[in-house]
């Protein structure tokens, strides 16, 4: 694809975001600020065990209670067999989702949903959650990855054997899944090294953080037609998830949208609407659910936690000999932690000859665990970077160049296989380096880190149409919430092609019946997806404004072009006619053949891999072990910045969610295995007010199978920063940190020890 | 074509490269299992695709050259 010339009008600019205004006023709606009329309060029960099996659930005194209209378990919704655990090719298991949703048989962890209640206020539907009788067998339970591999461990699951082995294993595990890549020989990689650098590492879980709560409102009419109101990062998706949990078809309900306050991976997945709808649907009465702080914390998300073991041998002149890696990776109560995308993106930067990875997914007694930015790929690379930083200081050798040295390039074999086309990981690599932060100099009791990451992006289905009002303005629908400014570059992108002003032009979100399937904002893919669709959607126009004109003109269309917003004759051999605009052509509309109307519908493909480089500065106190981030600069291909603005914020949220996770973030579970900071006081994530202004380079290297150049930039950004901090740490102390999160006691106790 | 450990130990006899003919991804995984019966099951599942480098994360028809290198990975998903 011929990527058109970087002289835009409106793409690589600022302008405001559409949906600006009402959310800085607290006008937006996002999924709690909806009511209806006669709407019930939806509750769920959950299990305050970490193991057990349901021995039986008695729901008939809290049905009974006055003002109960509905209660739920998992006897109201199908089982849906093993042999029918996928909807389509999505590597979603849909079987686990329905045991996650309201659980089935056992409890598998703190807060695993049992029951769900709808009732005529807040305080009957938790009457009648305390009405509900349980009857649990309590089982041994366990926590941690490691332990969960041991065979005395507890069995979560008598189905589960491990996938990826040979033989296949005669009795059950925790273990789901066993992955290995390889490249060349690592034993000789070694044999050939003059320096061999083997840590191991462990990291907690954590979770993604967003503000906004899970929240949702079901409303089912007399004919079984019901509406869905919710906060995702994908409504046709949610659509598809509660049509297949619950066994209805797709055209009985409709989703709508709300406005998202942060998803970064953790609202991909269903958890309330199923059951919102299905109590919805039994009592014939609109249901409201959102989800307290708590709840969010003990059965949504959080990605893996790990333990992973770095080997890594370098040469003298600073090339990579061997790399091998082996990652653990939580999955909570059912299989599906990242490992394979952590396994696949660690050593990605770099043009390994030798390497091998072996990745473990494992299941434990801990909410089934989500997407989260990147997902597996930070975790990787806070081994692979920090084991990287300490052979450049063994070698010393400049970090920076270190990498450099072993950077990927066009046409390096992956270390996961395939051979990178056009990328710029080496263009990040030396802006980072010709960035003024890394020269200038460091105060007493700080240190500077680097560190590089990786990430694939993807492309996926969008649907998008572009109608043309009356007037000559226009309305741009797609399908894909707007987490992170994509309304504002669905704009842009629609202003560039039909030449009008970017004001001229207003984005809508639309619901799932308004538009064709659209896939989840998620995987850095929508400005690329959906900015496709609204592109080919807009030249749809173009086609018809050129023929519209023709028509006025009463000339060929082919003698006709469009160009800065008006149609023009091709040549003077066309004829003489002034310039038509947009707005000239609109109002002919109904004159000319009817409605302007463009339509696009694709499966994109071609969507470039990212690359980021990060430089860390940290202050340390000896003291009290406390870290503080004095500065610190994110370098990223953008390919072609659509919204500079909007890919800034990307980096610099990235960023922040990774210095919460290098610094502060855990889980933390008792010993009876119950979450115990389950809210934002003890599960300390940073403000504004703990870091300095994250500074942003946007380094764009035209991914060529985007008409504008567009690469995925919402996920790499949080890939380096663990890696980064610890770099630091170990700068300004030369203590090595091999376990997140670097906590003010973690860290004293390290100073202490001097290791 | 370039399978992952576990596919080629389990269908290939240890041989991790092998040469398909195939025009797209449902010819190839059709060949291969034809001449490595149950693979196609498995290759079916859920997993991805890098044609020459890129990624699909949910092949079927995508073409295939006369020279592409082909390489089948685990099931993919962003945040």
């Amino acid at each position: 694809m011929d990527i058109e010339a970087p002289s835009y009008k409106w793409v690589g600019t600022r302008p405001v975001r559409p949906d600006g205004i009402d959310k800085v006023t607290g006008r937006a709606m996002f999924g709690a600020d909806f009511s209806l009329p006669d709407m019930l309060t939806g509750k769920i029960l959950r299990s305050p065990h970490p193991h057990a099996r349901l021995v039986s659930i008695d729901v008939s005194k809290a049905a009974a209670l006055r003002g109960v209209k509905a209660v739920a378990t998992a006897a109201d919704i199908p089982e849906i067999p093993v042999d029918n655990a996928f909807v389509g090719d999505a590597p979603t298991n849909f079987r686990h989702w329905s045991s996650n949703v309201l659980a089935r048989e056992k409890v598998l962890y703190d807060g695993h949903a049992v029951a769900a209640v709808a009732a005529t206020s807040p305080a009957i539907a938790d009457a009648a959650l305390a009405l509900i009788e349980v009857d649990y067998e309590v089982l041994p339970h366990v926590i941690d990855v490691k332990d969960a591999m041991r065979d005395d461990a507890p069995v979560l699951h008598d189905d589960l054997f491990t996938a990826g082995v040979e033989p296949k294993p005669d009795k059950p595990s925790n273990v789901a899944k066993r992955v290995e890549f390889t490249l060349g020989n690592t034993e000789a990689g070694f044999a050939e090294a003059d320096v061999v650098v083997e840590r191991a590492f462990r990291t907690k879980a954590v979770h993604q953080g967003y503000i906004e709560p899970h929240a949702v409102i079901a409303n089912t009419a007399e004919d079984g037609q019901s509406q869905v109101w919710c906060p995702s990062q994908g409504h046709f998706m949610i659509r598809a998830a509660c049509a297949k949990l619950l066994g209805i078809e797709i055209s009985q309900f409709r989703v709508f949208p709300a406005e998202i306050g942060g998803g970064f991976g953790g609202k991909i997945n269903p958890y309330l609407e199923p059951v919102a709808l299905l109590l919805s649907r039994k009592s014939g009465r609109p249901v409201k659910m959102v989800m307290t702080r708590a709840e969010v914390f003990r059965a949504t998300g959080p990605t893996s936690g790990a333990a992973l073991t770095v080997k890594i041998g370098a040469l003298k002149d600073g090339r990579i000999a061997a790399a091998e890696a082996t990652l653990t990776f939580e999955a909570g109560a059912f299989p599906g932690s990242p490992v394979g995308a952590g396994c696949m993106t660690g050593f990605a930067p770099y043009d390994i000859t030798n390497v091998k990875i072996v990745g473990y997914d494992v299941v434990s007694n801990r909410p089934k665990c989500c997407a989260y930015r990147a997902p597996g790929a930070p975790i990787a690379a806070y081994g692979i970077e920090s084991v990287l930083d300490e052979i450049a200081q063994r070698l010393d050798l400049d970090p920076i160049d270190f990498r450099l040295k072993n950077a990927a390039k066009e046409g390096t074999k992956a270390a996961y296989g395939p051979q990178f086309g056009k990328i710029g990981c080496i263009e990040t690599l030396t802006a980072a380096k010709d960035h003024p932060h890394y020269g200038a100099p460091l105060g007493p009791n700080q240190g500077r880190g680097v560190a590089a990451g990786f990430w694939f992006n993807f492309a996926g289905q969008a649907s998008a149409a572009v109608n043309v009002n009356e007037d000559g303005t226009a309305i741009v629908t797609y399908g894909n919430p707007d987490i992170g400014g994509t309304r504002a570059s669905m704009a842009q992108i629609a202003a560039e092609v039909l030449g009008i002003d970017y004001d001229k032009i207003r984005p809508i979100v639309a619901d799932t019946s308004s538009i064709g399937f659209n896939d989840i904002t998620a995987g850095s893919k929508t400005t690329f997806t959906a900015g496709l669709a609204v592109h080919e959607a807009a030249k749809d126009v173009v086609g018809q404004l050129r023929e519209r004109a023709a028509k006025m003109w009463d000339i060929s269309v082919d003698a006709v072009v469009w160009e800065n917003g008006v149609a023009r004759p091709a040549s003077s051999n066309a004829g003489d006619f002034d310039p038509l605009a947009l707005a000239d052509i609109a109002a002919m509309a109904g004159k000319t053949g009817g409605p302007i109307s463009g339509h696009a519908s694709l499966a994109a493909t071609g969507a470039g891999p990212t690359f980021a480089a990060h430089i860390c500065d940290v202050e340390v106190d000896q003291d009290t072990g406390r870290i503080t981030v004095v500065r610190y600069t994110a370098v990223q291909d953008a390919g072609r910045a659509i919204h500079p603005s909007y890919v800034e914020g990307q980096m610099q949220g990235g960023v922040v969610q990774g210095i919460g996770w290098a610094l502060n973030e855990e889980y933390i579970y008792g010993s009876d295995g119950r979450l115990q900071n389950p809210g934002f006081l003890d599960y300390r994530i940073p403000v504004a007010s703990d870091l300095p202004m994250i500074d942003t380079v946007i380094v764009e290297v035209p991914n060529p199978n985007h008409p504008y150049g567009v690469r995925g930039v919402g996920e790499v950004p949080i890939v380096p920063p663990m890696a980064a901090v610890t770099n630091a740490v170990a700068s300004a102390t030369g203590v090595r940190m091999t376990e997140l999160p670097m906590s003010p006691p973690r860290l004293l106790a390290a100073l202490e020890n001097g290791s | 074509m370039v399978l992952t450990n576990w596919l080629n130990q389990r269908f290939t006899d240890g041989e991790p490269e092998i040469e398909v003919s195939a025009g797209t991804v449902r010819q190839l995984i059709a060949e291969l299992d034809g001449r490595f019966p149950g693979i196609g099951a498995e290759l079916e599942g859920g997993m991805a695709v890098a044609i020459d480098g890129e990624i699909f994360p949910d092949p079927f028809l995508e073409p295939i050259r006369a020279d592409s290198e082909v390489f089948f990975l685990p099931p993919l998903e962003g945040g």
